[in-house]
């Protein structure tokens, strides 16, 4: 994308005359290279409120899985009807109905709280919110795959050593469904960075909405945008490099997996540099 | 049956066991599933020491009936207990009522099972696997179960690989260490589904002769096997089960010589 774009300028560029827009390249690089405080709070906004969401998600995601495949069916309804209404409706209608519909109707105004220091905003626990529990709808899917992959075998055995459902879902089954779990979710959470931008909706100073601010305040949405994406780029970057090593170390203890399992480099840049040796035996 | 002592909480864990001499009690077991009748009027009685055997062709319930004994698998009628403790239920007005989950897990624990197919935590090494249940099931602390551990992985014999993981060690390492699982927590019971139909011949041998020293010592076991040398050994009793019931009962020695059903010496005259 980036390349594109600086394709376009260049040919802008030669082709500029008369009435073509006037490039002011040091909103870009300063929005890049000086930051302003602005910036760096949307920023921080747009990391955390990722971070929460994303964590919300997946605790909402296990209990919908374990809901979706509980015995009691009460349990079962409850988390396929969550599923399907948070699966079925545009995460858009989500957050403006969980912000606006809620406080207009006195349902619930969002106060803002402390939080260990922090002062947070009505409309960003609203995000938060809303980016969670539609997540976690997503999740649950995830997460009951996950459980489902493992060798009911497992459960048995941890049962018979006299471990209870719940025990055996925490120490035995989940440990080893989390090695399915973590590549999906790591898309989950690369979504998730860029979905945040949605809370410009409800006015939440994340790196988008400031941005968008700012395009309209020196009106230059070519630069201000292109810094945006820049941002993203370097969000969703990082983080593939932290899902590279967080699968990695899932990866110990199931021999030969990890051998084969591709690095750092071949996620990032697409390809193997050596076809690894076989699996330990 | 009614001289056996009666647990309020049908529990066995942290129980002093009775002097009794039985350990497993089965009365008329029943089971289905569906509409499939697996389990019809099942009784066995299993003495303290005693080492039984069970054969049967595929699909008669040898699988389903040990399974039953630790409630892996509901039954519909019949009354199962291990140490005086009916497994399971509870007795409300003559009818079974399951049992509360958290009183099933600690009958679990007295009740030590080996599966066909080893079933090893593959994320955790061998000495884990060993310690998980005494550590976070008993709550013994973790350095007396890990010591208890490696006693059990060298009588085993595979004190060597504490570290490795399950998929690092062949078929019959897999299985004794799963063995040696079952075995910490010092289980009155042991339960044995075809414990090396799964394995290689070649490693056959070393998961027996764990099995045999274990009968020596004077485990209590149930063994559904095929292994008639192993049989021959060490089983007190050969129980032969067939469409769902017991149809042939004896020593070993009767079942090598003089087998009475038709069923039972076709079915031998295949593993033999
Ligand atoms: N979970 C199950 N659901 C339905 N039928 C089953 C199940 N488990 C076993 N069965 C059936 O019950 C019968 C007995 O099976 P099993 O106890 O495994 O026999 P064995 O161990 O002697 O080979 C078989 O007909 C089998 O197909
Ligand atoms: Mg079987």
């Amino acid at each position: 994308m980036l390349v594109g774009a600086l394709a376009v300028v260049l040919l802008a560029g030669c082709a500029s005359g008369e009435g073509s827009y006037q490039y002011h390249w040091p909103y870009f690089f300063n929005s890049i290279f000086h930051p302003d405080d602005q910036i760096l709070y949307g920023l921080w906004l747009t990391l955390s409120i990722s971070i929460v969401s994303q964590l919300i998600g997946v605790v909402l995601g296990v209990f919908g899985a374990l809901g979706k495949m509980a015995k009691f069916l009460p349990f079962r309804l409850l988390a396929n009807f969550y599923i399907w209404f948070f699966r079925g409706t545009p995460l858009l209608v989500q957050i403006t109905f969980f912000f606006f519909g809620l406080s207009v109707a006195k349902i619930y105004t969002w106060p803002p709280i402390d939080l260990f220091g922090l002062h947070i905003e009505g409309e960003i626990q609203a995000g938060i919110f809303a980016l969670g529990v539609n997540e976690g709808a997503y999740m649950s899917e995830i997460v009951r795959a996950g459980i489902i992959s493992i060798d009911p075998g497992q459960l048995e055995a941890a049962k018979s050593l006299g471990m209870t459902y719940a025990q055996a879902m925490w120490r035995i089954i989940l440990p080893q469904a989390a090695r399915v779990i973590v590549p999906p979710l790591g898309n989950e959470f690369n979504n998730m960075l860029k979905t945040t931008s949605l809370l410009v909706i409800i006015s939440v100073p994340e790196l988008y909405t400031i941005f968008s601010r700012k395009q309209g305040q020196y009106f230059a949405p070519f630069e201000f945008f292109l810094a945006a994406a820049v941002w993203y780029l370097l969000l969703t970057t990082l983080w593939s490099i932290v899902q590279a090593w967080i699968e990695r170390r899932l990866g110990k203890g199931a021999a030969g997996a990890s051998a084969n399992e591709p690095g750092l480099a071949s996620r990032l840049l697409g390809y193997r540099w050596r076809t690894s040796g076989t699996g330990v035996r | 049956m009614s001289t056996i002592p009666r647990d309020i909480l049908g529990a066995i864990g942290g129980v002093p066991k009775p002097p009794s001499e039985v350990v497993v009690q089965a009365t008329d077991v029943n089971k289905w599933f569906g509409r499939l009748h697996v389990l019809r009027g099942i009784s066995m009685t299993v003495k303290r020491q005693e080492v039984v055997v069970v054969i049967g062709a595929s699909g008669s319930g040898k699988t389903t009936f040990i399974r039953c004994i630790n409630h892996l698998e509901k039954i519909q009628s019949g009354r199962i207990f291990v140490n005086g403790h009916l497994i399971g239920y509870r007795e409300v007005n003559g009818k079974l009522v399951e049992d509360r989950e958290s009183n099933i897990a600690r009958q679990r624990q007295e009740i030590g099972m080996v599966f066909q197919r080893f079933n090893l935590f593959p994320h955790k090494t061998a000495l884990e696997n060993i310690i998980e249940a005494p550590v976070h099931v008993r709550k013994i602390p973790v350095a007396e179960a890990t010591e208890t551990a490696k006693a059990l992985l060298a009588r085993v014999g595979l004190a060597a690989k504490a570290d490795v993981y399950p998929a690092q060690l062949s078929g019959g390492q897999q299985q004794r260490v799963a063995i040696a699982r079952a075995l910490a927590m010092k289980p009155a019971l042991m339960l044995f589904d075809e414990p090396t139909s799964a394995l290689d011949p070649e490693m056959i041998g070393e998961v027996l002769e764990v099995m045999k020293e274990l009968a020596r010592e004077g485990m209590t076991m149930i063994v559904v096997t095929h292994e008639m040398g192993f049989a021959r050994e060490v089983a007190d009793r050969v129980v032969m089960m067939d469409e769902g019931q017991i149809i042939e009962e004896g020593t070993p020695e009767h079942f090598f010589t003089n087998p009475q059903q038709e069923r039972t010496k076709s079915f031998l005259s295949k593993i033999l």
